[in-house]
């Protein structure tokens, strides 16, 4: 329960109320997988999860893409280069990439739900061959809100990418509307596809319900859950959902496993 | 003490593992079959024959453990109430006071004899002397910029707890299962709990709120102490006024040997034998457990968690006084006067307003859902989650609900207008809303 002191060494901002922290650990953590999270802490404010946004190679460097909506998501993204913070983890079970080798892809991120994903997208494309046509949809509140907006391009070279925006702004000429309804574009056959899921609670459950009716099987539907946590080590109780534990047993479920206790109100 | 839990004794009950062993329902969860309360089992005789100790001599061993360095804790009359304090002998013990215990209902009453353990059980649990509600678990200073971290290594209290019930008992171990997972053993419970010296007390009072028989864990220990006392006292002032005593552990065994005592005749362990029958007999199967871990798993739509709710004021009583719930906020406070941080683990409440706050909102804002996670959890997910129900039958959370819930009527009442199928479509939430904000 104890932070390693980490220190900033770059600090990029990705759009309003959004930054992404380079830090370097004096110590180097466990070498994390894409979907785990650390707990960063602010120091005198506290501590909150924060999905790794980037599997690094160096294993003393940890990217965080965090969204000031909090008192200590806002510490954290009013830190700056060289300011110390404190970092726990890597904890949880990531995105299980092992039975989307060989099969379609369907990557489906709303807001700051893209941050967890990158690291999927990134070892798609790291290893292009082994995987089959692949599709990333994203969605955004407005196209200020679009993250990554170099890589997502960038990952256009290679990968169908679909971008929609909930509310439009002067300049923008691509989609508006949810981020279910790029599903449509995506043209192949999605029977045996893999889908990777994260965003908020309700688009997720939208979400995977659209992918079920594209022929998507409920084991092939893999979404990322959050809830309040404050140890991340399956001790302090507030992550529970149903009889899990969003931390250790997850983050990332199949939906399978959490389909029925998402259709109960408050849980 | 520390192998008392042993698991892998043949003495013992309980499963050989934490690990879970899955049964795959259709839908999808992972279920355990419904076990009961698994006890420790100590062999009778195990650590030599029953022995007699007089008033005289509980005081003796009070003393003795404390003369050893250990904290004493026992009973004794705090106010209102018979709390778990620092006791230095006998005379600190409740004697000739008992306890009139019923939802949201507690009084101490005057007994006509001089039990030493004459009530059912105090209000509030030893829990907070193993997991106690505020601990620190660093300190932190910034100076020029850089943080430095100074933890803080637990203290060791050496416990002897005095006057433990069978249910307490279960909550101890209920509590290792939570605290003592071998892959991230909790320091601050470990420093609790391993040289911990358990004097158990078997019941001869119970209380209205009891129902550890229907929760399998009482009334009389039968595993989990060092020393086990069975008090005997049949008329005011009684010459008969003595103590049944098994050991339970070597430990305990050497304790006893120092007092010198008698061994028990045959009539005497039969008349603590008969006294913790007739507790039994008067607590009796009050609530049908066998059943509730799927009871409620299928039950998270069932309108009587609205009933319970009208009444349920959020308090958190229930959590806070319930030996097993585990809960914790970890929060960073920032002392008056001081620039450094201390990093604390204090008591949550699954009732909280904040337990489940999020930043897109709180998963759980009715107190409807609060009750149902808070009785759901301590019946049937902590099953699931740690191979044994969360409750012990102690009625803690009965005589101190404010507004008086009985979590035995609310299981009756949830038994008797069972949804049966698990997930009915018809009573999904068809909208948008998910999460309340």
């Amino acid at each position: 329960m104890t932070p390693t002191v980490a220190r900033v060494v770059d600090r990029v901002v990705e759009g309003p109320g959004t930054v992404t922290l380079v830090i370097e650990l004096s110590d180097a953590l466990t070498a994390p997988a894409p979907g785990q999270f650390n707990m960063l802490w602010a120091y005198g404010v506290g501590e909150v999860p924060i999905s790794l946004c980037a599997v690094p190679p160096l294993t003393n460097v940890i990217l965080h893409t965090i969204h000031d909506v909090g008192a200590v998501s806002h510490a954290l993204c009013e830190l700056r280069p060289g300011d110390q913070l404190g970092v726990r983890g890597p904890f949880g079970i990531g995105w299980d990439l092992t039975p989307a080798r060989g099969q379609d892809v369907v990557v489906m991120a709303g807001g700051i739900g893209l941050a967890p994903l990158r690291p999927v997208v990134e070892a798609i494309l790291a290893d292009r061959e082994a995987y089959g046509q692949v599709a990333v949809l994203l969605g955004a509140r407005t196209p200020n809100d679009l993250l990554f907006p170099a890589e997502t391009a960038a990952w256009s070279l290679s990968l169908q990418v679909e971008t929609t925006v909930d509310r439009s702004a002067p300049g923008w000429t691509g989609d508006v509307g949810v981020v279910t309804t790029l599903l449509g574009r995506i043209r192949h056959n999605l029977t045996d596809a893999v889908a990777f899921v994260c965003g908020p609670e309700v688009m997720m459950r939208f979400g995977a319900r659209a992918l079920l009716d594209r022929g998507v099987s409920a084991e092939g539907i893999q979404v990322s859950m959050e809830r309040n946590m404050q140890c991340a080590v399956t001790m302090c109780g507030h992550c529970q959902f149903g009889e899990l534990f969003v931390c250790s047993d997850g983050p990332v479920f199949p939906w399978a496993r959490v389909e029925s206790m998402l259709g109960v109100r408050e849980l | 003490m520390e192998d008392m839990f042993g698991s892998d004794d043949s003495r013992t009950r309980y499963p050989t593992t934490l690990e879970p062993e899955p049964a795959q329902q259709d839908d999808g969860a992972v279920r355990k079959p419904v076990a009961p309360q698994p006890q420790p089992q100590i062999e009778p005789q195990a650590f030599g024959g029953p022995l007699i100790l007089t008033v005289a001599d509980v005081d003796q061993l009070i003393r003795r453990l404390g003369a050893d360095g250990r904290t004493v804790i026992g009973p004794k009359v705090d106010g209102p109430v018979i709390g778990y304090q620092p006791i230095g002998g006998a005379a600190d013990l409740p004697s000739g006071w008992g306890d009139e215990q019923g939802p949201g209902h507690y009084r101490l009453r005057r007994r006509d004899d001089d039990a030493l353990f004459g009530y059912a059980l105090a209000p509030t649990s030893w829990k907070r002397y193993v997991f106690p509600a505020r601990s620190e678990l660093f300190r932190a200073r910034r100076e020029d910029g850089a943080l430095a971290i100074t933890t803080i290594p637990p203290a060791r209290p050496r416990y002897a707890f005095i006057g433990m019930r069978a249910c307490e008992i279960a909550a101890l171990d209920v509590q290792r299962r939570v605290f003592m997972r071998p892959e991230a053993p909790d320091p601050t419970y470990a420093a609790n709990t391993q040289d911990m010296f358990v004097v158990a007390v078997s019941c001869g009072s119970p209380a209205a709120t009891c129902f550890c028989v229907s929760a399998g864990t009482g009334p009389e220990a039968s595993g989990g102490y060092d020393i086990r006392l069975t008090e005997v006292n049949s008329t005011p002032n009684s010459p008969d006024h003595y103590f049944v005593a098994n050991a339970g552990t070597q430990a305990g065994a050497d304790v006893l040997a120092q007092l010198a005592c008698k061994p028990a005749s045959d009539s005497e362990t039969g008349a603590a034998t008969q006294i913790v029958q007739a507790a039994a007999t008067a607590i009796g199967q009050g609530v049908k457990l066998d059943d509730v871990h799927e009871l409620l798993a299928r039950n998270r739509e069932n309108p009587r968690w609205d009933d319970v709710a009208a009444r349920c004021l959020s308090c958190g009583n229930c959590t806070m006084s319930c030996p097993t719930c585990f809960c914790s906020d970890v929060v960073d406070e920032n002392p008056i006067g001081d620039d450094g941080v201390v990093r604390a683990r204090v008591w949550a409440s699954c009732f909280g307003v904040s337990y489940s706050q999020m930043h897109g909102g709180n998963a759980r804002t009715s107190t409807s859902s609060r009750y149902r996670q808070w009785l759901t959890h301590k019946m049937s997910t902590w099953v699931d989650q740690f191979d044994v129900s969360g409750c012990v039958g102690c009625g803690r959370c009965i005589t101190t609900c404010p507004v008086g819930i009985d979590i035995r009527t609310e299981l009756e009442a949830i038994r008797a207008t069972d949804t049966a199928t698990k997930y009915p479509e018809s009573v999904r939430p068809q909208t948008d809303e998910g999460l309340a904000t």
